[in-house]
């Protein structure tokens, strides 16, 4: 192929070329691309905003690609995030792409409840407004993608028109995401403008990601929790060396578990097929069936979907009838403690059943996400994580947590587990290291604090540092207690309060010692402290955030309500900040 | 011997009665450890910090500091509380410590693992049913004990408000407990504090007292600083014996360190007892050793100024002459187990509880079964020196309502254990005590075991031996008068000392050093086999070794280590 170049231009080519190592040619492959293609667009271009609710992440992550395919087609596009805007504001907006998750019980991200619940009143007017919306989700869980559900309905029922169909992610959502993504570039008549950006990073530093992850070396892996503990949390340490991962407190780090060897032995007994059959994956091609269940599909999380799939290789009528609520017991509640084996064992497998047929019914195994509980300067080239291993007993089975018993039971020292890195933005140390910070981080809600706490000692932060952490017994589960006294009489450290739940026979937790110190809390709040929320999302945080409220009520002589807008105006200056699951 | 008083002395003074900076140490939350300092005046205040020494070694690998505990033990004289007491020791064992109780060879309750940040809540609640850990450990006068068979009604119920009276007598005058534990901050008063007693430095070592009613020498008098005999006219008490400068501490390898006997110096009316032990102790304030606390127990004060010489100071002190002693006639230190009545009609039951450890196992729910029984129970528990309970003052008709509770929860299966077994005595030792050297309370049961095998064969199974087991040579399970006494040497070793009196009479000696546990039934065995064929009408086995020349007899504290 001749070189539409001229010699000055090949000469300048050829010298940048020499100079690129193999990450950097594959972005300026992107980046070129984009160039051409925002030229061809120039034709239609529009005015987009990309509106997402985001609370690991993922969907601010994806709204970023598509913010930024739009701009390499020559649209004007805005990157809004949902903790930002009022539904009102939306009216005027020529077209909007929404992504959002849903959390817990079918809820909002946190950032985007405020914006959630005014647009869920109605009450604007949004004709003339284009839109569609990627919903993300986990399909483990009943309500399914609900807060994008109800977004997408409320939006149309306002009167907007929706010009793609919503779509509904589960934990393995590029391929959905990318569907979504060519049906919008398709209907506002960029046809062949997909951004390819979502397969190969742009980002020169991050060489390994999802689709290529790290095999970081275990350095060491041990229990912190006492002999007598009810817990098992352990502390494992891998190498970033040759990774190229820079990453910061309050940032995540995403293992790529294997299921065990009994969880995948269950299943290859319960179907009676041999683990060498050979089995087709999408996007991994032929593998044999043991190591496609090991290593590729989640054989465990029971959701409506896998049901429906056993359903019909098995014809079961029980299981149909479980499935569409015709039974005294919801599914919801049937499905609650039980597993994917349950379900094999309920039904009757037809004998001519294939291992392929099998795996078709199973999803990707998705990628389990822990906040990082280092921090690299004072750890170069280390990433630590605080892992709770989940084991419990349900229906006379033992269970496991997919993820934590992995690392618990197989991330031995000297042996590798694929990681990636996930950026955080939502979690982070104030910039102004005079600032205070309070910390709350009960149980493994603690990683991210005492990266948080390395960090400010690495900087020689002036800012004071408040944690509070909890857990179950002062002696057997007050994790990382010899590192929190050296940070104590060094003074990187400067508060630290206990909660321990079992030690007395009423239970206390951090939330009743925030109100034992509410009025030196309500002090650093108004000294301008950052205030922090990492561990249980279902309980905790919610006690938590309501202390908080009642705090600032009382020691701020303010009504509910005054101290709700008080806690929102905090969460819009990201000094309340929380990484919940 | 230096001249330099030990640094306990300062401590003491400088404590502003024994405050420390305990209360500001109690609320730092980083440790459950309080400084060593602290540690010293903590025990005046009934508690011991502890640490589970059976996980220390890996700990600091899991980031984990040691398992700090503290041990809370309870002041009350003669062991004698209400059903309205046990019940709330049981709770607070099951709420705030390790789910058992532990019966002492003091006759009170110990709690242990308590960790620093519920010694209050525990405190307040104890307080709550009149009950308190003052002065159960310190170099004070500690809890004191008292004969617990009520079945000589009127002299026992003497006895037993005679240790009330000493007890409160010499109880250290400082608000320290009530301001760090109950009131949470100094009470502000007109008058300037003082211990009228025991002054600023308190005395130079603990202190014990007891008192018995003979022929039970149940609680081991000779084995205490102070003791009081009753003696008995007519079913009235007409007077005590008094008996100073036993002890049983001792450090291995130190032989100027040794278990004493105490000397009967005389006979003193009731009236004059709680005077009498206010003396004795003021002697020992002023006469004991302040630089050597391995020289400071009254025994060493006693050995150094001579019975007459210790006596003619007490009667300077008294401003009185003691009288000549009184004869009298101990036959047993052991309990009288089983069913026994009162002069009232009304009943006791003695338990034997093994190791002196209220504990729920899956085959013997013995602290679920005593607590059912605490429900409906009218009379008293009593504790007795040697680790077992009492239920006393039983009537006739709650007897009636008791018997199905012990048959349901097989209380009284326990009493059908071979003599040797219901005469035993083991310290709490591992994994707890800071002290000790080798296991007790969690070995000697099987040790029995074995030994239990050869008394069968020998048909000893009824014949009572006293059998004592301590993880160290400080004594708390009295080992050095017993029949058969292991002390800790190292882990798993022993040292194996016979001979004792079967009442408390006589010191043992040592027979063999540092035995592992294994080697114990295969040295013991020839001699009991020995015992079981050759013992004389009614000889004792500690007296029959002596006859026989297994070891000498120890007829002084300061023989006790001469073997030959």
């Amino acid at each position: 192929m001749s070189s539409p170049l001229d010699q000055n231009q090949q000469a300048l080519l050829d010298s940048l070329t020499a100079s690129l190592n193999p990450t950097q040619a594959i972005w300026i492959s992107g980046y070129t691309a984009a160039l051409g293609k925002g030229a061809a667009a120039t034709t239609n271009n529009k005015n987009i905003t990309i509106l997402y609710g985001t609370e690991s992440g993922n969907s601010e992550m994806l709204a970023e690609k598509v913010s930024k395919a739009a701009k390499k087609q020559g649209h004007k596009a805005t990157l809004t995030n949902m903790a930002d805007i009022a539904p009102k504001d939306l009216a005027g907006i020529d077209t909007l792409f929404v992504v959002i998750s849903t959390w817990g019980d079918g809820e909002p991200p946190e950032t985007a409840e405020t914006f959630y619940n005014e647009l869920m009143q109605g009450g604007i007017d949004l004709k003339g407004l284009n839109f569609s919306v990627c919903a993300l989700g986990d399909t483990s869980y009943e309500k399914f993608c609900q807060t994008g559900i109800d977004i997408d309905q409320q939006l149309e029922k306002l009167g907007a028109k929706r010009i793609a169909d919503r779509v509904d992610c589960d934990v393995d959502f590029d391929e959905t995401f990318a569907t979504w993504e060519k049906i919008i570039w398709e209907k506002l008549g960029s046809a062949t403008a997909t951004s390819d950006i979502s397969t190969t990073s742009n980002d020169p530093a991050i060489a390994f990601d999802k689709k290529n992850p790290f095999p970081a070396e275990v350095i060491d892996n041990v229990l912190l929790s006492g002999a007598c503990s009810a817990k098992e949390t352990i502390h494992v340490e891998f190498s970033l060396e040759g990774s190229g991962f820079q990453y910061e407190p309050g940032d995540v780090l995403c293992v790529i578990p294997q299921n065990a060897e009994d969880t995948v032995s269950n299943i290859l007994s319960a179907t009676d097929i041999t683990s060498s059959a050979e089995v087709e994956l999408k996007n991994i091609g032929k593998v044999t069936l043991g190591n496609a269940l090991k290593n590729h599909l989640d054989i465990t999380s029971i959701s409506k979907k896998v049901a429906t799939n056993i359903q019909t290789l098995s014809s079961s009528d029980e299981l149909a009838s479980l499935i569409a609520g015709e039974e005294e017991i919801s599914f919801k509640d049937w499905s609650y403690g039980r597993e994917i084996i349950d379900l094999l064992e309920f039904v009757t497998l037809p004998a001519t059943l294939t291992a392929q047929q099998l795996v078709n019914c199973f999803r990707t195994l998705p990628p389990r996400l822990y906040s990082i509980a280092s921090s690299p300067a004072a750890h170069p080239d280390e990433v630590h994580l605080t892992v709770a291993a989940v084991r419990y007993q349900t229906y006379d089975k033992e269970r496991k947590g997919v993820a934590s018993t992995y690392l618990a039971d197989n991330a031995t020292k000297g042996t590798k587990v694929n990681v990636y890195l996930h950026k955080n933005k939502n979690f982070r140390l104030p910039e102004n290291s005079d600032t205070p910070i309070i910390m709350v981080g009960p149980g493994t809600g603690i990683a991210p604090f005492r990266a948080f706490i390395e960090q400010r000692a690495e900087d020689q932060a002036n800012g004071k540092n408040w944690l509070f952490f909890g857990d179950q017994k002062y002696n057997e589960d007050f994790l990382y207690q010899l590192e929190l006294q050296d940070h104590l009489k060094t003074g990187a450290l400067t508060k630290l309060d206990l909660a321990f739940s079992r030690d007395q026979p009423e239970k206390v937790y951090v939330q009743h010692k925030m109100l034992e110190s509410a009025p030196e809390l309500w002090a650093w709040l108004e000294q301008g402290a950052h205030f922090y929320v990492c561990g249980d999302a279902s309980r905790m945080a919610k006690d938590v955030n309501d202390t908080l409220i009642e705090i600032i009520s009382t020691q701020g002589n303010k009504s509910t309500e005054q101290a709700t807008e008080y806690l929102n105006a905090l969460k819009k200056a990201k000094r309340y900040q929380r990484d919940v699951y | 011997m230096s001249d330099k008083l030990h640094p306990n002395e300062a401590l003491k003074e400088n404590s502003d009665f024994l405050r420390g900076n305990l209360a500001e140490e109690f609320a730092d939350t980083s440790t459950g450890a309080i400084s060593a300092d602290n540690q010293q005046l903590s025990k005046f205040h009934g508690m011991y910090l502890q640490d589970d020494r059976d996980v220390r070694a890996d700990r600091r690998k899991r980031k984990l500091d040691k398992a700090y505990s503290f041990l809370i033990r309870v002041r009350m004289p003669g062991g004698v509380i209400n059903p309205e007491q046990w019940l709330k020791m049981d709770y607070l064992a099951d709420n705030y410590a390790n789910g058992t109780l532990k019966l002492t060879t003091r006759q009170a309750f110990q709690l242990h693992g308590v960790i620093k940040f519920n010694l209050v809540q525990t405190v307040r609640e104890m307080h709550d049913v009149a009950l308190d850990s003052i002065a159960a450990c310190g170099d004070v006068n500690r809890n004191i004990m008292c004969n617990p068979n009520p079945d000589l009604s009127s002299a026992h119920a003497e006895t037993l408000q005679l240790a009330d009276e000493i007890s409160a007598h010499l109880l250290p005058q400082t608000g320290a407990y009530h301001e760090i534990f109950l009131e949470g901050e100094k009470v502000l008063s007109s008058e300037p504090e003082e211990e009228k007693i025991y002054g600023k430095t308190y005395l130079p070592r603990k202190f014990k007292i007891a008192i018995a009613i003979p022929p039970s020498n149940d609680v081991d008098i000779y084995a205490h600083c102070l003791s009081f005999i009753a003696i008995i006219e007519n079913e009235k008490i007409i007077g005590y014996n008094v008996s100073v400068g036993g002890g049983m501490g001792m450090t291995h390898g130190a032989e100027d360190t040794f278990p004493r006997l105490a000397d009967i110096i005389g006979f003193i009316t009731p009236e004059q007892a709680v005077d009498v032990a206010e003396k004795v102790v003021l002697v020992q304030r002023d006469f004991g050793n302040r630089q050597d606390r391995k020289q400071s127990r009254l025994k060493y004060t006693v050995e150094r100024m001579g019975p007459d010489g210790f006596t003619s100071k007490l009667e300077e002190y008294l401003g009185y002459k003691l009288q000549p002693a009184k004869p009298f006639e101990f036959t047993t230190n052991g309990d009288r187990f089983g069913w026994s009545e009162n002069s009232n009609g009304n009943l006791n039951l003695n338990l034997f509880i093994p190791g002196g450890r209220v504990i729920d196992t899956t085959h013997y729910p013995m602290k679920t079964g005593l607590r059912e029984i605490a429900k409906i129970h009218e009379g008293e528990f009593r504790l007795t020196a040697n680790q077992n309970l009492v239920l006393s003052n039983i009537s006739p008709s709650k007897r009636k309502e008791i018997e199905p509770l012990l048959e349901k929860y097989g209380l009284t299966t326990a009493l059908d254990s071979s003599a040797m077994r219901l005469n035993s005595i083991a310290c709490v030792a591992l994994p707890t005590c800071g002290l000790a050297l080798a296991e007790a309370e969690r070995y000697l049961p099987d040790l029995i075991t074995d030994l239990e095998e050869i008394l069968e064969n020998c048909g000893l199974r009824h014949d009572a031996i006293t059998i004592r087991m301590t993880g160290c040579p400080n004594g708390c399970g009295r080992p050095f008068i017993a029949e058969i006494g292991f002390v800790g040497r190292n882990p798993g070793k022993y040292n194996v000392y016979l001979g004792g009196g079967f009442f408390g009479q006589r010191l043992n000696k040592l027979f063999k050093e540092s035995i592992p546990g294994e080697e114990i039934k295969p040295l013991l065995t020839p001699i009991i086999q020995h015992y079981a064929k050759e013992r004389n009408n009614g000889e004792r086995f500690g007296d029959f070794v002596i006859r026989t020349g297994y070891v000498k007899a120890t007829t002084a504290g300061n023989n006790f280590h001469t073997l030959t």
